[in-house]
């Protein structure tokens, strides 16, 4: 699985880094999103999938090929 | 008759207080988007389905712009007063993000988190004047107003002491039958006093959001004082009135469910709390005025094409239920359900900014409230409590209790 990341969409929600913490964050100057692990291990896929799916400005996007 | 149109907003059971009115359920039975009259005569659609409402908030051909023709405003005065305040909740992209994001910082996980043990020494301060305080009390003007009051004052450097006005003015403008020229006035009101206080912030900045924003964008020339103000008049209200509904609105729900409450009282486990305060903000849903929108151009919403200038009312309340969107049965009360994905927030890029803030307070106040007072009960049936069936945010007007 690989993360992808819109900054510009981010609107700084802070959902995707209550759902997946190892692999979101948010950027101490102003709350927008960061990756910290664009290729996050199998036991985080779960997670970060649900990240993915409630980010209300469908900034994350997976590519699962 | 398949060609009336239903009124929306419509009455909830008697008897059933925290579930969404059953003609709303059948609306929503009948198919995802359907039309329905309002206040001023006018026919938007309303959007019942869980994905199409989060297809039509993230869509960027829907408009906040409560100036736009066709944006369906929640009762007279909200048109009137919407179009007075101007902050960017009613902004469309690009302005929105750019104001949004002059705040996104002070919002964020991280440093909401930080704040955690001074909302902690909040709620156990008024649990102990609360417990030695005379009996019945009022749950709501005793605990769930003062504490998200507190809480946004602190942040953003507004005195506590003016409580009262701002409290009052909210509720005023969170009343669907207030009038025009009333909502106007109080609006203007509560501007002027924000614009004192930005100006007192600009003589003498302290370490405050308000403050902040008038070193970053009042100095800078990015906001003017009406904007900072309006901005602040924004927060303080989104702020408060919310948090304290969620606090009062979920005591009462959980009441009704003793094993549960007994669960959260007994828990050590943050997770279940937090858990917890998601499932009662999504089987709640205290927004129950729909969020509303206005398409800028023709879309097609659940199978329905949606003329450009036509507008949209999401109902978040029959979304947050439905079967299939959550697991098990939407229509119960579950502590335990995954409902992190629900839409009391709302969604798209409106979603709420202060849900970090929200989620902390009302996790610290689930977990220590019932826990500081074990034999917390109602002081009067459920049926003598007055639900607030006629203001924008859902909620009891008092809760009566007992220990
Ligand atoms: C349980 C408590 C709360 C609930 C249920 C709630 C709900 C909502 C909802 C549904 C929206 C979306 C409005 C729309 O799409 O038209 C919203 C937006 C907003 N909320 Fe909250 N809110 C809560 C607490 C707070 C708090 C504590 C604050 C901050 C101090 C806050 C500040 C805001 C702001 C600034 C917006 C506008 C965001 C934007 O337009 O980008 N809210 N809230
Ligand atoms: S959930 Fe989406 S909008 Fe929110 S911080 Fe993460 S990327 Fe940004």
């Amino acid at each position: 699985m690989k993360v992808l990341i819109d900054q510009d969409k981010c609107v700084g929600a802070g959902q995707c880094v209550l759902a997946a913490p190892d692999v979101f964050d948010q950027r101490d100057e102003d709350g927008i999103v960061v990756l910290l692990q664009e290729y996050p291990p199998a036991e985080l896929h779960e997670d970060v999938r649900q990240a993915a799916r409630i980010c209300p400005a469908l900034a994350i996007e997976l590519d699962e090929a | 008759m398949t060609d009336t149109i239903p009124t929306f907003p419509m009455t909830r059971a008697k008897g059933c207080p925290f579930d969404p009115s059953p003609e709303l359920t059948e609306l929503g039975e009948k198919g995802p988007v359907n039309r329905v009259r309002i206040w001023d005569g006018s026919t938007p659609w309303l959007i019942t389905g869980y994905e199409e409402q989060r297809a039509a908030l993230a869509d960027p051909r829907i408009s906040a712009d409560v100036r736009k023709e066709g944006y369906p405003h929640v009762s007279e005065s909200g048109k009137a007063r919407r179009q007075h305040l101007q902050a960017f909740i009613t902004m469309d992209n690009p302005e929105h993000d750019v104001h949004r994001r002059m705040l996104t910082r002070d919002f964020m996980v991280k440093r909401i988190e930080k704040l955690r043990p001074r909302v902690q020494e909040i709620v156990d301060g008024l649990i102990d004047q609360m417990l030695a305080g005379p009996r019945p009390a009022d749950l709501v003007r005793d605990f769930a107003l003062p504490v998200p009051s507190l809480v946004i004052c602190e942040l953003l450097g507004v005195p506590y002491a003016d409580h009262d006005f701002f409290q009052r003015c909210s509720s005023r403008l969170l009343n669907r039958t207030v009038s025009a020229e009333e909502a106007l006035a109080i609006s203007d009101e509560l501007r002027n006093y924000l614009i004192k206080l930005v100006a007192a912030k600009d003589a003498e900045p302290a370490d405050d959001l308000l403050s902040r924003l008038v070193v970053e964008q009042l100095r800078t020339g990015a906001l003017t004082d009406v904007e900072v103000a309006d901005m602040a008049v924004l927060l303080l209200i989104a702020g408060h009135e919310t948090t304290a509904n969620m606090i009062a609105l979920g005591t009462t729900a959980l009441l009704q469910h003793p094993e549960q409450l007994a669960e959260l009282r007994e828990t050590e486990d943050p997770k279940l709390v937090a858990n917890a305060v998601e499932e009662l903000l999504r089987y709640l849903h205290i927004v129950h005025s729909g969020r509303r929108r206005v398409a800028t151009e023709d879309i097609e919403i659940g199978g329905q094409l949606i003329r450009a200038g036509e507008g949209l009312i999401a109902a978040g309340e029959i979304g947050n239920r439905e079967q299939g969107a959550f697991e098990g049965d939407p229509g119960e009360l579950d502590i335990h359900r995954q409902s992190r994905h629900h839409v009391a927030f709302g969604y798209g890029i409106h979603q709420c900014l202060g849900q970090p803030l929200a989620r902390m307070e009302l996790q610290v106040v689930y977990s220590t409230l019932y826990r500081r007072i074990p034999t917390l009960r109602l002081a009067v049936p459920l049926e003598e409590i007055e639900f607030k069936h006629d203001m924008i945010v859902y909620g009891v007007h008092s809760l009566p209790v007992e220990w």
